[in-house]
């Protein structure tokens, strides 16, 4: 028999089955990210994770740990009902951007302003999925929606929203970063960033959320390389990668 | 133990304390915010959790999420923030945890005031959130019951996975009376098997109220109405006051039931004979004993401090056999004994069939000419 070095398996966060989520949906690499710091840092047996309502609401079926799944937009209450009574799990919400940036604007604001010990995987992929492809806070200026037919028109629709950077303006954040899952080497990025979320609560230093910029080739009507291309490409420019808020002591963890 | 001149509020909130609360999310709004200072003070003593929360909508999310985790927890607001908490009243319902909601009513609708009023029976008793489920409510009548109820509420919420609403007054919140507190419960040092604490050498545990499937969620819409049906088996709760020869009947619940008593004492000395159910769980309603009552008794009179919500499910219970009669005081106001003796002693002397909807415009009518007299 010849020695067999196994390179790449499934993550034991992670249920044996197949996603629903379209081809190219990038939802699924989110997924794999968090599984694998999970198993990692060996926190699996004390993971509860916040499903949010969206393409993700049965992320619940894909991770091999205890899960909730909250009402529209209000994951990061109900996870702090949890870790609140709870300090000693560890408590994660995976929330798009319809869920965390319009209709649980208030619950996510807040859980940063309390520097709520929890991790935030936010999935920004421009668009409402799961309803069928309408306006999200975070729709490019012109892009087209089945509710922005001719285009977001920012003089009445308003201006797309900036999670990353309006939450580092809050005392209570200390990790807010975005990246991207549009190739590789950013898939890699957004790994390290995840694990330093969850670093972060498993250390007790307060609120911490990763900006994932997320693909959804089925409402934009695009291929799956397109799709990918236009997180690279328009949506990296209007929502640039990067570190808006690392709080001193994040800073200084070795991960 | 002995008896402590407690106020309302402070009291209920010390017996949640008592019955093992371990998580309390709240808002502040009058005439609830009392308890939220309680807890305040007291929970962190305890090394429990206490949270003032952005919004009902947050408190209660956030009460949510602490009954998945699987301990005892609860909130307490007035009408407004109750509405707001709408949403996550039916999430919990449909993800089957138990959960407590104190409500200390005011009046309204809209911003209304912050006196004293019944006016969220139907908001609770017929569920205020969306979809098919089937809450708890009791209505305790003074300090004590409420104290009581507190401790029974989390016991039905537990036996029951199911979610419970203790209907208080703004009377009843402010009032001081000799009462008695529960012991306090020793907490469970294990959380309850379906609750999520962390899948260690166990299948992971979801709470969810999704059911995507129709047949899934049919299925789930029979188990919650079996299980409600044993609530109705079993739960059912009211007080009979001096029914034995009873010829008229009152029916009336929480702290207008209370002032109907004393007005029924009053009549009793007078030589009526009237006598008086009032019901403690308005959800599960006695019903039954309430259709039994319209067998042997001639008339009755239903009094709320709302526009006759309750008025509705006594009327079905009656089924028609007896003429109802109705009166209430609105939009904040506390009805006095004496007035209520008044109406007694009206219903008494009246012999006069009454057409359905009928006992309304004649009540407003009195109501009407009251108001104009001046008279309180
Ligand atoms: C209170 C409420 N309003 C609206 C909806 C309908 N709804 C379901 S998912 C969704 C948007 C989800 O979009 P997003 O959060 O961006 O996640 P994605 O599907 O793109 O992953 C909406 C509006 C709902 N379930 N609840
Ligand atoms: S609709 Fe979009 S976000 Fe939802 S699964 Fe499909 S590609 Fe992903």
């Amino acid at each position: 028999m010849i020695e067999m070095e196994v390179v790449y398996s499934r993550p034991e966060s992670f249920t044996p089955t197949t996603t629903h989520y379209c081809p190219g949906c990038t939802h699924g690499t989110a997924h794999r990210l968090v599984a694998e710091v999970l198993d990692e840092m060996g926190i699996r047996e004390k993971a509860i994770g916040v499903a949010p309502v969206g393409c993700s609401v049965f992320a619940y079926d894909y991770f091999n740990h205890d899960f909730v799944e909250a009402a529209h937009g209000r994951a990061p209450a109900m996870a702090t009902g949890i870790k609140r009574v709870r300090p000693n799990n560890t408590v994660y919400t995976y929330q798009g951007d319809g869920d965390l940036a319009s209709i649980g604007m208030a619950e996510i604001v807040h859980a940063a302003i309390r520097g709520e010990n929890i991790t935030v995987i936010f999935i920004n992929n421009a668009i409402y999925g799961m309803t069928g492809g309408q306006m999200a806070p975070t729709t490019l200026p012109g892009m087209r929606t089945t509710s922005s037919p001719g285009g977001r028109d920012v003089e009445t629709m308003g201006y797309p929203v900036r999670m990353s950077e309006m939450l580092s303006t809050i005392d209570g954040t200390s990790y807010a970063v975005r990246r991207s899952l549009h190739n590789p080497a950013n898939v890699r990025k957004s790994k390290k960033a995840i694990r330093r979320a969850f670093e972060v609560q498993e250390r007790g230093m307060g609120f911490a959320m990763v900006e994932l910029l997320s693909s959804c080739p089925t409402n934009l009507k695009f291929t799956p390389q397109q799709a990918l291309d236009f997180v690279g490409d328009q949506m990296v420019s209007y929502y640039p990668l990067g570190d808006y808020k690392v709080a001193p002591e994040v800073k200084a963890l070795k991960v | 133990m002995t008896k402590e001149l407690m106020k309302g509020n402070d009291a209920f909130a010390e017996a949640a304390v008592r019955a093992g609360v371990e998580g309390f999310f709240g808002y502040p709004i009058t005439p609830a915010s009392e308890f939220l200072e309680y807890m305040a003070k007291r929970m962190p003593e305890l090394g429990r959790a206490f949270l003032q929360a952005e919004s009902e909508i947050g408190a209660i999310h956030m009460v949510y999420g602490a009954a998945c985790a699987g301990v005892r927890s609860l909130t307490a607001t007035s009408g407004p923030g109750l509405s707001l908490m709408s949403e996550a009243l039916s999430y919990i319902a449909g993800t089957e945890v138990p959960a407590v909601v104190v409500n200390v009513m005011r009046g309204g609708p809209g911003l209304g005031n912050i006196a004293p009023s019944q006016s969220d029976y139907n908001q609770m008793v017929k569920g205020g959130g969306h979809g098919d489920y089937f809450p708890i409510v009791l209505a305790p009548a003074t300090v004590q019951e409420a104290i009581d109820h507190i401790t029974l509420a989390f016991d039905l919420a537990d036996k029951y996975r199911s979610l419970v609403f203790i209907a208080v007054d703004g009377n009843l919140g402010q009032m001081m009376e000799p009462a008695e507190l529960p012991p306090m419960r020793v907490l469970p040092e294990e959380p309850p098997s379906w609750s999520v604490y962390g899948a260690k050498d166990r299948e992971p545990n979801i709470l969810t109220s999704i059911y995507i499937d129709p047949p899934d969620e049919e299925v789930t819409n029979i188990r919650l109405l079996r299980r409600w049906m044993e609530v109705e088996k079993n739960e059912i709760r009211y007080k009979e006051y001096e029914l034995e020869d009873a010829e008229i009947a009152v029916i009336s619940f929480g702290v207008a039931g209370r002032i109907c008593s004393s007005a029924l004492r009053t009549a009793r000395e007078e030589g009526v004979k009237v006598g008086m159910i009032r019901p403690i769980t308005l959800a599960p309603f006695p019903t039954e004993a309430i259709r039994e009552l319209s067998k042997r008794v001639r008339r009755i009179l239903v009094v709320e401090m709302n526009t006759g919500q309750m008025l509705n499910d006594v009327k079905q219970a009656v089924g028609g056999r007896v003429p109802i009669e109705f009166y209430g005081r609105i939009g904040g106001i506390t009805p006095l004994p004496d007035e209520i003796l008044e109406e007694i002693h009206r219903v008494n002397q009246n012999t006069e069939d009454i057409a359905d909807g009928q006992e309304k415009v004649e009540w407003l009518e009195r109501l009407e000419a009251r108001i104009e007299r001046g008279d309180q």
